[in-house]
């Protein structure tokens, strides 16, 4: 147990100790150190809790949730001060609506106060890992890239000990969303996570950056409101509080936790940015890139789709849990399309997280043992694989002073490290038989074993046509290298971005490897626990998997036989009269440079279209849930 | 069903052959609807292997290396579809290898080849709907994703496979056309020589590496007929006549279409997945779709 507080306290307290700390070398040396500690401290805790199951830990609720309820309304405080401030009247209201409900809830509950108020098992694990380790690294990653940052913008105001109390107090908070058994609890550091991520949205603090900080803020708070409606829900079904509990609300099973569970499902859409919540996470990639990299793989969204999963039991074949996997499946759907759109590498990135994302709603929503196992797989696989795609786009962007996909071309020529790294995160993100691919197959079979899944089945398969197109177009423009290659730059990336991106690199090749295990040893005992079953792709499966891996590593090799005995000439170009450098003799006598770009299809894809439908069909369907909920039907 | 390592063995070694066979009548039988004679039956294989006679020549060194990927992982997919396994690997699988072919494209960096790999992957982005969907109609027949088990479902008197997913089968035939390269769908590079893209995707290539290329296609004809048989597996013999007789219509269309634009492609290949998917889809699970609605099958 004292890790688990260890893991809440110790970034919240670097947090505060990096706010009086001067910037200079020292306080980078300190956050890379603290992110070193709470690596270490994440992996002690899931080697010392692997096998246990779940574990409850009692702690004295007494003093903890009265400290929170001041800090909650010190919080709300300073929002109603900014809301007023900057005339969001909006987020005014919905703060004090969202506060009062919760505090009022809390003074309906009579009962004793329970003490099991933190608790870990296999998943909170899997989730701590992805915190402490991915964060970390974006930590130690966000060093050098806020010094390079800063002299990028001179513009921007220099706030880096601001920036790196709000990434650490993330953290912490993050580690408490997952640790928490009392709902009270989890809803403190939910709201903290929407805080830290409006704080840091708006870290330029220009009038753009205001604008989407507060849509940001906005958003999420609409969606706090679930977490209110479930506690007067649970105030007046029962008061004395037995089921403000996690796990005794869970274990009671759909007929008495549907309506929090969809609530608390509303919650978890708005945070995981689905349709028609996406706006926010877009205008989020005004940021800083470790901010997006932070809030698209170990943070914010992912407290979405944790608190989602969390409830998979209870959407179990129900069809509050068949609207919800539609949302999530028309988001991944919609959001991959998009994806094809956009030529802004950040852009794209967003997208695909929502897509995902979306995946993993679906997976939760249709909520059986192998759905849940592809969500879980999913969370991990997207993670590492996506930050380290974030982190390795803003480190291109230092270099070549440009995030557009279409000024990449060639680009392993220029950086050659980073562009592998990139391909290695892009692989991860689509490709057999790599990660997210993985989970894509787990849930496609996981669809199909429930009776409306079909209509799931036929979103992810025009979905994941969708991502296969966008992916391949970005991997292909890396590998485009023209006659004559640019100078390299290699060596002017810093050293705390070149090895976080190096370890992140490492960890998706190591999890793709090894997710057999990780599947074995901690997410089938998960499923194990709760539905009885495990699931997993079959012995046999995993061992061709493997093979075309070893295959995929091992091909490169063959590069050495190419290497000899050939003879490198320029274009054939269909026999026309070009020069070694791709000038072509244009009319009038003109010398045209080839240039190359690819296809973006705007009039098919638009975002516009696309995100309107989306905006308006997700609406629908939680509207429905809604309607359904109201008449009372509950299976 | 035959030891699966057999299976997979069995193509690995023969299917370049069938493949350079069927390739060989392809070009007679087209020969003759334009009424040419046309080249010998074994001209596939003479110009393969006139191919790897040639100098070793290429714009970009890479470009060999995924050719080569492309290659591998063309036969892998062929291997694993005959050795019975899962059949959402396969499918995979076939994608990771055209991923390789369209990232050598791109990496030959000339105009043609771009757009050849552009429209190459818009190809696959049209077909990949209906084969996961024809897949998932597959599992809902049999309850089973793995070739081998399918293949058993029919031979044990489940009835034809194209019995249950007839509106699949006949979008599987509609996309065939688009992974054969043959016309209206022969977008991305085409065996006629009728295009503005000059060679698109393959333009760059020359000697052997082409000659990889080539020998992956025909790895990946057979599969795709393979492909087919398995709607008839029920019946064997019916289905090596069905899958002449599919790919006589292939020859027919390719030799009596202009090539069609990628919007229509893409557009087309879409709607017919969706639209033939989920009819199908719904009626076999609501149970309305039973063996032997289609008569004596």
């Amino acid at each position: 147990m004292e890790l688990l507080l260890f893991l809440i306290l110790f970034p919240a307290l670097m947090g505060f100790i990096f706010l009086v700390f001067p910037n200079n070398r020292a306080r980078d040396a300190m956050v890379a150190l603290a992110a070193l500690v709470l690596i270490a401290a994440t992996v002690i805790l899931f080697i010392q809790n692997y096998g246990a199951g779940t574990v409850i830990y009692e702690i004295e609720p007494g003093a903890v949730s009265m400290a929170m309820m001041a800090l909650e309304v010190v919080l709300a405080l300073g929002v109603l001060y900014l809301a007023v401030k900057y005339r969001q009247w909006i987020v005014g209201a919905l703060t004090i609506i969202g506060t009062g409900v919760v505090l009022f809830a809390e003074t309906l509950f009579t009962g004793p106060e329970h003490l099991n108020n933190l608790f870990v098992d296999e998943f909170t694990l899997i989730m701590a890992m992805i915190i402490g380790v991915i964060g970390s690294l974006i930590c130690i990653f966000a060093t050098g890239y806020m010094r390079d940052y800063h002299d990028h913008h001179k513009e921007i105001k220099d706030k880096r000990r601001g920036f790196f109390f709000l990434l650490f107090i993330f953290l912490s908070a993050m580690f408490g969303v997952v640790f928490s058994n009392n709902m009270f609890w989890l809803y403190f550091f939910w709201e903290i996570t929407t805080l830290c991520s409006f704080l840091l949205i708006g870290y330029a603090w220009d009038e753009e950056a205001q604008k989407n900080a507060f849509w940001a803020l906005l958003l999420n708070l609409l969606g706090g409101l679930g977490f209110g409606g479930t506690f007067l829900y649970l105030a007046f079904t029962e008061p004395s509080g037995g089921l403000i509990m996690l796990d005794s609300l869970i274990a009671a099973g759909p007929a008495i936790a549907m309506i929090p569970a969809a609530l608390i499902g509303f919650a978890g859409l708005a945070k995981a940015a689905q349709m028609p919540f996406s706006s926010w996470l877009l205008g989020a990639m005004i940021a800083p890139t470790p901010v997006s990299a932070l809030l698209h793989s170990s943070t914010m969204v992912k407290a979405g789709v944790y608190v989602i999963v969390r409830f998979a039991p209870i959407y179990d074949a129900s069809f509050v849990g068949f609207l919800i996997a539609l949302v999530g499946g028309f988001t991944f759907l919609l959001a991959s399309s998009i994806a094809i759109s956009q030529s802004n590498a950040k852009r794209v990135l967003a997208w695909s997280t929502i897509a995902n994302l979306g995946l993993i709603v679906t997976c939760a929503g249709i909520g059986n043992a192998a759905a849940v196992w592809a969500a879980i797989l999913l969370i991990v696989f997207h993670a590492i694989a996506k930050s380290l795609l974030f982190l390795c786009t803003g480190t291109v962007e230092h270099r070549i002073g440009s995030r557009d996909i279409e000024d990449m071309g060639g680009l392993v020529s220029i950086l050659p490290k980073i562009t592998i790294m990139m391909i290695i995160g892009i692989a991860g993100m689509f490709l057999a038989p790599f990660g997210m691919l993985i989970s894509k197959w787990a849930a496609l079979r996981a669809f199909l074993e429930t009776p409306y899944g079909i209509f799931a089945v036929i979103l992810i398969a025009f979905g994941s046509a969708a991502t296969l197109f966008f992916w391949t177009k970005w991997m292909g423009k890396l590998l485009q290298v023209a006659w004559k290659p640019k100078p390299r730059r290699e060596g002017e990336v810093s050293k705390p971005e070149f090895y976080s991106l190096l370890a992140l690199a490492a960890g998706v090749v190591i999890i793709c490897l090894g997710f057999p295990l990780l599947s074995s040893v901690v997410v089938e005992p998960f499923l194990i626990g709760i539905y009885g079953i495990g699931a997993s792709l079959g012995e046999q499966n995993i061992a061709i998997m493997l093979m075309m891996m070893v295959v995929v590593f091992i091909l490169p090799l063959s590069l050495i036989f190419f290497r000899r005995d050939r003879r490198v000439i320029p274009h054939y170009v269909g026999g026309r009269a070009a020069t070694m450098d791709m000038e072509f003799a244009g009319s009038m006598g003109v010398q045209r440079k080839v240039e190359l770009s690819n296809y973006y299809f705007d009039g098919i894809f638009g975002e516009a279209k696309l995100g309107k439908a989306g905006n308006i069909l997700c609406t629908l369907f939680i509207a429905c849930i809604g309607v359904v909920l109201a008449m009372g039907v509950i299976v | 069903m035959i030891n699966p390592f057999i299976g997979a063995i069995l193509f690995v070694i023969f299917a370049p052959v069938l493949g350079g066979l069927v390739a060989g009548i392809d070009r007679k039988v087209t020969a003759h609807m334009q009424g040419r004679v046309g080249p010998p039956i074994f001209q596939p294989f003479y110009d393969i292997f006139k191919l790897f006679e040639k100098e070793s020549a290429v714009v970009r060194p890479e470009i060999n290396f995924y050719i080569f990927c492309y290659l591998v992982f063309l036969v892998i997919t062929g291997a694993i579809f005959f050795a019975g396994e899962d059949i959402l690997l396969v499918i995979f699988a076939l994608t990771l290898a055209h991923v390789f072919i369209v990232i050598a494209a791109y990496a030959s960096s000339s105009p043609y080849a771009h757009v050849g790999a552009e429209r190459e992957l818009l190809m696959m982005m049209a077909v990949e709907p209906m084969l996961i969907l024809a897949a998932a109609g597959m599992y809902v027949t049999t309850g089973s994703f793995f070739v081998g088990e399918i293949i058993d479902f029919q031979l044990g008197g489940g009835g034809l496979l194209v019995t249950w997913i007839p509106l699949l089968f006949i979008g599987v035939v509609y996309i065939l056309t688009i992974k054969l390269r043959k016309s209206p769908f022969d977008i991305s590079t085409s065996h006629h020589a009728h295009q503005e893209l000059v060679k698109g995707l393959t333009t760059e290539f020359s000697g052997p590496t082409l000659g990889m290329y080539e020998i992956a296609h025909l790895y990946e004809m057979v599969f795709l007929l393979g492909f087919v048989w398995l709607f008839f597996a029920g019946i064997p013999l019916l289905g090596i006549v069905v899958v002449a007789v599919v790919y006589f219509l292939e020859i027919l269309i390719d030799n009596t279409n202009t090539r069609a634009k990628w919007q229509f492609a893409l557009r087309s290949a879409w709607l017919v997945a969706l639209v033939l998917g989920i009819i199908n889809l719904v009626a076999l699970v609501l149970g309305i779709i039973q063996p032997g609605t289609l008569g004596v099958l």
